[in-house]
């Protein structure tokens, strides 16, 4: 009964998403207010209908209700409680319904926090939302239904991927999908600038907040997702250059940049046609990934749910929308109003250069996942475009853009001293370029680039702090002055610091990792030992465990240092009888930021004939940091989001009741 | 217990390259071998290369490269062989030919072209840009900020609005 209510739900959204639509653009053109609240209220409405359906699929798992198709076919009565609960966004179905939650929910945000917004800007906005929210649930509906029934449903269902079955995994969609859809909002109100076209000040300052939930969201669920293979795949590898992670990168990347142009239209007036395109783009490349991850017209890793009917639909709908909305930027943009002025060397200078290496990057990594595809469709040639290719163009393009990243925030607007913003940096370039000649020293020159990188992630976190050093006054002025500056400065600047800091942290991790990583394999018999690194590792012994859906093979290994042991770690293989299938589980020891990492493998004999296991380790330097970097990152958005000036703009403002000083605070 | 014994030994190996029955004797050509898998593809597998890939087809190709290696092969005549046999599928660095030239040029000709707008642009003369008036909404707005409805004239609080005027007053 809940199935049919949730399908009732489903399609009472979509309805509710028409009206929204509809009422919002009606409101728009007769300026009445009651049209508008009503358009408010759908808006509301739909994203409830979503909930309840969400909610209707959600009880369907835990209740192991397997004459629903998508029930039957994604989970089993065994799994544990958490991975029935996420199996309601492991599916195709489940996925995409959990996609038209976040965007009816932002609709629905936008409609209930936005009371100080243009009532024209809002009408428009909240019609866009409703339209996409239309174009996408009714995929939902139609093509998509996850509520279907079996017409007999059967005893137990064929379960999820073991892989998936992992905490950061369960929480990884519901997180990457909130900064995905989140950009939804952005281009909602990109499309509103251009139809009411006026995009000044406060125009940003009402973009960069959601854009800033949005790009933490991604930022955090890229992170998982990459934490995740680092520890289940086995292999220690993090980041891959398929063609799925490329589709959640190039969003973060077009996110990335337009965090920075918004600021300059914010402040400065400036950019507003630029900042336009990009939240357009933002959200293109969002509705690019979910038909690149569903459409199966590029192999991946991750390729699940794989239909090339509804990726065809889905190719329709990104068409529509994104089409729509960049005929409608080249037929207003010309005409927007171009804003403040500015020298090349000035922080506006310095953030244009940011976006053009950003912009670039995300173009390298569109060219290089779609390239193997346009080739094929125009030559029948097939060529694959793996990790080297990323290795030799995206990374050259953000060390440039790292390398003068320092510099932007000490420039002042409109003009700034390049040389007294250098002068600042001194001593962060003089540790910067220590590090890097101190790391070649002690290596020889193969680890060229391994210097290099390291000596970018110092430069980096060094710039970012010599930046609030300068803020505060640091040694210049009495630390009682400095002090009060420190407790003074914005959120928005402690956000900026923070997240510089996390990408010099991601760096450093990045290059100490694949520059220093160290790999050992062996088979052992119980007893036997394997150096890795300045670690030695002795198979104590090895069982038979038994988990709630699986049967694992579990070994026992002790590692020493200097003779001192350090840790112990229980690494296993893991047998899904459900679907016949095999996980690896990592023995993590964590030294500092770096990680001991120990796979249990096969039974085999000995060279020496007894009986063993292969067992693969590998000391993984910094690793900690490759995913604490972009932590900070995300951090550093929501401190940011939560800066008072921000609020201001986004929080209900009684007309009339609040005291100037409030207002200009 | 038989069960999973059974199961666990019938899957294939889980050690991919750092199988140590796969190893080469010689340290200088292991670390060679294991350089160019990182290059090659598992033809058959979704996206890795057969240094990741516990694919039975990734243990073939790698035994064979090491084989060649072994034989004292270059990394070129090895890239060319498996070429001649699978095609350039199944090289993760495209090849640098006429076919992949956007491929390859793409980013650095992105760069140059933006770059060479960015600078046209900015050498051009600023257009002289007047105050815009403010719309009626604003106009209302200020007035209840300031509880005056003749305040604006005098009065500037830092409205988003306002400050745009006034940064643009500057110029």
């Amino acid at each position: 009964m809940t199935a049919e209510l949730g399908a009732f739900a489903l399609a009472l959204a979509l309805a509710l998403s028409l009206a929204q639509a509809g009422l919002s653009a009606a409101a728009r053109l007769t300026r009445g207010p009651v049209l508008a609240r009503a358009g408010e209220g759908a808006a509301v409405a739909a994203f409830a209908a979503v909930l309840i359906a969400f909610l209707a699929l959600m009880n369907g798992f835990l209740t192991s209700d397997f004459s629903i198709a998508n029930v039957a076919a994604n989970s089993h009565t065994e799994k544990p409680l958490l991975y029935k609960l996420a199996a309601t966004w492991g599916s195709h179905e489940g996925s995409l319904l959990l996609w038209c939650l976040w965007l009816t929910g932002f609709g629905a945000a936008a409609a209930l926090f936005g009371k100080a917004l243009p009532q024209g800007l809002k009408a428009v906005a909240l019609s866009t939302q409703g339209v996409l929210g239309v174009l996408f649930l009714a995929f939902a509906v139609f093509a998509s239904n996850p509520f279907a029934r079996l017409g007999e449903a059967p005893i137990e269902g064929r379960s999820l991927n073991p892989l998936l079955q992992d905490p950061a995994l369960a929480f990884h969609p519901p997180i990457l999908y909130g900064g995905y859809v989140g950009f939804s909002l952005v281009f909602s109100f990109a499309i509103a600038a251009l139809v009411e076209g006026r995009i000044d000040a406060a125009w940003a300052r009402w973009v960069r907040p959601w854009t800033l939930a949005a790009w933490s969201l991604l930022t955090v669920g890229i992170t998982l997702g990459a934490f995740w293979a680092y520890y289940e795949l086995g292999w220690g590898g993090w980041w891959f250059w398929d063609p799925v992670e490329n589709a959640s990168f190039m969003p973060w990347l077009a996110g990335a940049a337009l965090l920075h142009s918004a600021i300059v239209t914010e402040k400065r007036g400036a950019l507003g046609g630029w900042t336009v395109f990009l939240a357009l783009l933002a959200f293109s490349f969002s509705m690019l990934g979910a038909f690149l991850v569903r459409s199966g017209v590029l192999t991946s890793v991750h390729a699940f749910a794989v239909d090339p009917k509804r990726g065809v639909m889905l190719l329709a709908i990104l068409g529509v929308a994104a089409g729509v909305g960049f005929a409608l930027f080249a037929w207003r943009a010309p005409r927007l109003q171009p804003g403040g002025v500015f020298a090349p060397v000035s922080r506006e200078g310095a953030l244009v250069l940011n976006n053009l290496f950003l912009a670039v990057a995300a173009a390298t990594v569109l060219v290089g996942t779609l390239y193997p595809l346009m080739l094929e469709a125009a030559t029948g040639q097939t060529i694959s475009v793996g990790p080297p290719y990323f290795g030799l163009t995206f990374i050259p393009l953000m060390s440039a853009a790292m390398l003068i990243l320092p510099a932007g925030p000490l420039l002042a607007w409109k003009r700034g001293d390049l040389k007294g913003a250098l002068q600042r940096l001194t001593v962060a370039a003089g540790i910067a370029i220590l590090a890097a000649v101190a790391v070649l020293a002690l290596n020889d020159w193969k680890k060229a680039f391994s210097a290099l990188g390291v000596g970018l992630g110092v430069w980096l976190v060094c710039g970012a702090v010599a930046e609030v050093a300068e803020r505060v006054r640091l040694f210049r002025a009495p630390t009682a002055e400095s002090w009060r500056r420190l407790k003074g400065l914005p959120r928005g600047a402690w956000g900026t610091t923070l997240g510089h800091i996390g990408l010099g942290l991601f760096a450093l991790g990045a290059c100490v990792e694949t520059g220093w990583k160290v790999e050992a394999s062996e088979v052992l018999a119980v007893g036997d030992r394997l150096a890795v690194g300045e670690y030695r590792l002795t198979l104590e012994r090895s069982g038979v465990a038994q988990g709630p859906n699986y049967l694992a093979e579990r070994g026992v290994l002790t590692a020493e240092k200097g003779g001192r042991t350090v840790c112990t770690v229980a690494p296993e293989r893991r047998f899904f009888p459900a679907g016949r299938q095999t996980t690896t589980e990592v023995g993590l020891c964590f030294r500092g930021l770096s990680d001991l990492y120990v796979v249990f493998g096969e039974r085999r004999q000995t060279p020496s004939g007894q009986p063993g296991w292969v067992v693969r380790a590998y000391w993984n330097p910094w690793a900690r940091l490759i995913f604490l970097g972009p932590l900070l990152m995300a951090i550093g958005g929501l401190v940011s989001l939560s800066d008072r000036r921000l609020r201001l703009a986004a929080a209900p403002r009684p007309s009339g009741s609040t005291p100037p000083a409030e207002a200009r605070a | 217990m038989r069960r999973l014994l059974l199961a666990l030994a019938a899957l294939a190996c889980i050690a991919a390259a750092g199988d140590p029955s796969e190893r080469l004797a010689d340290p200088a050509q292991e670390a060679r071998a294991r350089a160019l898998y990182r290059e090659i593809r598992c033809v058959v597998c979704q996206n890795e290369s057969i240094d990741d890939s516990e694919a039975e087809v990734a243990g073939l190709i790698r035994q064979s490269v090491r084989e060649q290696i072994r034989a004292g092969r270059t990394d070129a005549e090895v890239r060319a062989y498996l070429v001649d046999r699978y095609g350039e599928f199944v090289l993760l660095k495209p090849a640098l030919s006429p076919a992949n030239l956007l491929l390859w040029g793409a980013p650095a000709a992105l760069l140059v072209l933006a770059g060479g707008l960015l600078m046209w642009r900015a050498r051009r003369a600023p257009a002289q840009i007047g105050a815009e008036p403010l719309t009626e909404e604003e106009e209302a707005r200020i007035a209840a900020l300031t509880g005056d409805p003749e305040g604006r004239h005098r009065f500037a609080p830092s409205s988003p609005s306002k400050s745009v005027r006034r940064s643009r007053r500057k110029q």
